[in-house]
């Protein structure tokens, strides 16, 4: 591990931990597939739960975790101003509306990926490690030098995949890409149980089939995911709602909990039902 | 009767399509096969045949099936007519196979296949060849 930044210039409001903290990259390859709106509800539920948690968006030049987050207003300092030492890392912090003990370190938006130096990307990502339990990493699309920021400080990686061709096909490289190191765990998001059911769209089996990974669990394809969004309020907050209480499931998952991974699931119609006798149910 | 129930119950959807076009999309991932790589493949494979064959060119049919962790190459090939007296009757014309998915059971003879799956007035001949896996090349029978 390389520390060329001096531990002494971050002003630490945090006691240093006896043990560091979980550094998990949140990639998928494939852009659109949900890896934002991922990383801002795993770091709200693992928060929510007690843990201090640090939100990185590693996506450099398009800027988006604040949004989801509802923190656009109060991103000052970004990612690239601490990488370069212009601010410190306290200064850069931005903190939750909702949750105490989360933070956001929001990307530079008017800066280019190629910016950004891989090794003061890890030194950084080590530092977080050192106050936080847990550091989530919001990697941007893609395999390139963006990607390979993003992962440079990670010990861990989850994989958000949509149920597409051309998602799974994304995940497959990715995972090939980093290799058995990150212990790659699988989300698969966007699903449509129904159209699943009427044989429309890729199963949670036929994806995993392929990508053969390490379930967290399923998140359907929701418009309360989008209501959320545009509120800047994450769902995992929302007691009362389904998608958020998958998040908060994923979120114990990673935490080490042994809970089921979430699942969506659709009531059969009577008809579907007797088609599942005569045909044998496909789920 | 099972097949007419699964389709009335909308059984029968694009899901199948997008796991068969992941299935081989994966599979030139792999392989780092281009598709044209596996063209000039079926070109030779097709030349070594002919040698011995006639074959209908225009309805060679290659897939790719995944069996447990092997990839096994599988060669649907019309025979139009035996060139050379090797014992076997020429079949006056072959027809183009179905797309349907081969027989589980892969020869791993590379010799052609003499046991052409006749299929009603149809004749038909396979050949199959078994790679070594995922990052295996294909291997193509020898003559």
């Amino acid at each position: 591990m390389h520390l060329r930044m001096e531990e002494k210039e971050v002003p630490q409001t945090d006691a240093v931990r006896a043990k560091l903290g979980r550094a998990i990259v949140i990639t998928s390859g494939k852009g659109g597939v949900g890896k934002t709106t991922t990383t801002a509800n795993i770091g709200t539920a693992l928060a929510q739960r007690g843990a201090s948690v640090v939100l990185v968006d590693a996506d450099v030049g398009l800027r988006n975790l604040d949004i989801v987050l509802g923190l656009e207003s109060r991103v000052k300092h970004h990612l690239l101003d601490v990488l370069e030492e212009h601010v410190s890392l306290d200064d850069a912090l931005v903190a939750d509306k909702h949750s105490a003990s989360l933070r956001l370190l929001a990307a530079a938006q008017s800066r280019e990926k190629e910016d950004v130096d891989t090794e003061k990307m890890r030194a950084l990502i080590h530092t977080l490690r050192e106050r936080f339990d847990y550091v989530l990493i919001d990697c941007p699309a893609g395999i390139e030098l963006g990607f390979k920021n993003a992962v440079v400080g990670a010990d861990e990686a989850i994989v958000v995949c949509t149920p597409e061709v051309s998602a799974v096909r994304d995940v497959d490289r990715v995972v090939g890409l980093l290799g058995n190191a990150f212990k790659p765990q699988l989300i698969i998001n966007r699903l449509r149980p129904q159209l699943v059911k009427k044989g429309k769209m890729l199963s949670v089996e036929d994806v995993n089939a392929i990508l053969r990974l390490p379930l967290l669990g399923v998140i359907a394809d929701e418009p309360e995911i989008i209501v959320a969004t545009n509120r800047g309020e994450p769902l995992a907050l929302r007691e009362d709602a389904p998608t958020g209480a998958a998040y908060r499931a994923i979120a114990a998952r990673v935490a080490g909990d042994d809970v089921p991974a979430p699942m969506p699931s659709v009531a059969l119609t009577f008809f579907e039902r007797l088609g599942s006798m005569f045909g044998g149910k496909r789920s | 009767m099972i097949d007419f129930l699964k389709k009335l119950f909308g059984h029968s959807g694009s899901s199948s399509t997008a796991k068969e076009r992941l299935r081989l999309v994966l599979m030139t991932d792999h392989l780092e096969l281009a598709p044209d790589m596996i063209d000039a493949m079926k070109r030779d494979l097709v030349d070594v045949i002919s040698r011995y064959v006639e074959v209908d060119r225009d309805k060679i049919d290659v897939t790719f099936e995944q069996q447990d962790k092997a990839l096994a190459m599988l060669a649907n090939i019309p025979i139009l007519s035996v060139n050379r007296a090797n014992g076997q009757p020429a079949p006056s014309v072959a027809v183009a196979a179905s797309a349907e998915p081969a027989p589980a059971a892969v020869a791993t003879a590379p010799a052609a296949a003499d046991a052409p799956a006749p299929i009603k007035r149809k004749r038909r001949r396979r050949k199959k060849a078994k790679s070594q896996g995922v990052a295996g090349v294909p291997e193509t029978a020898p003559a």
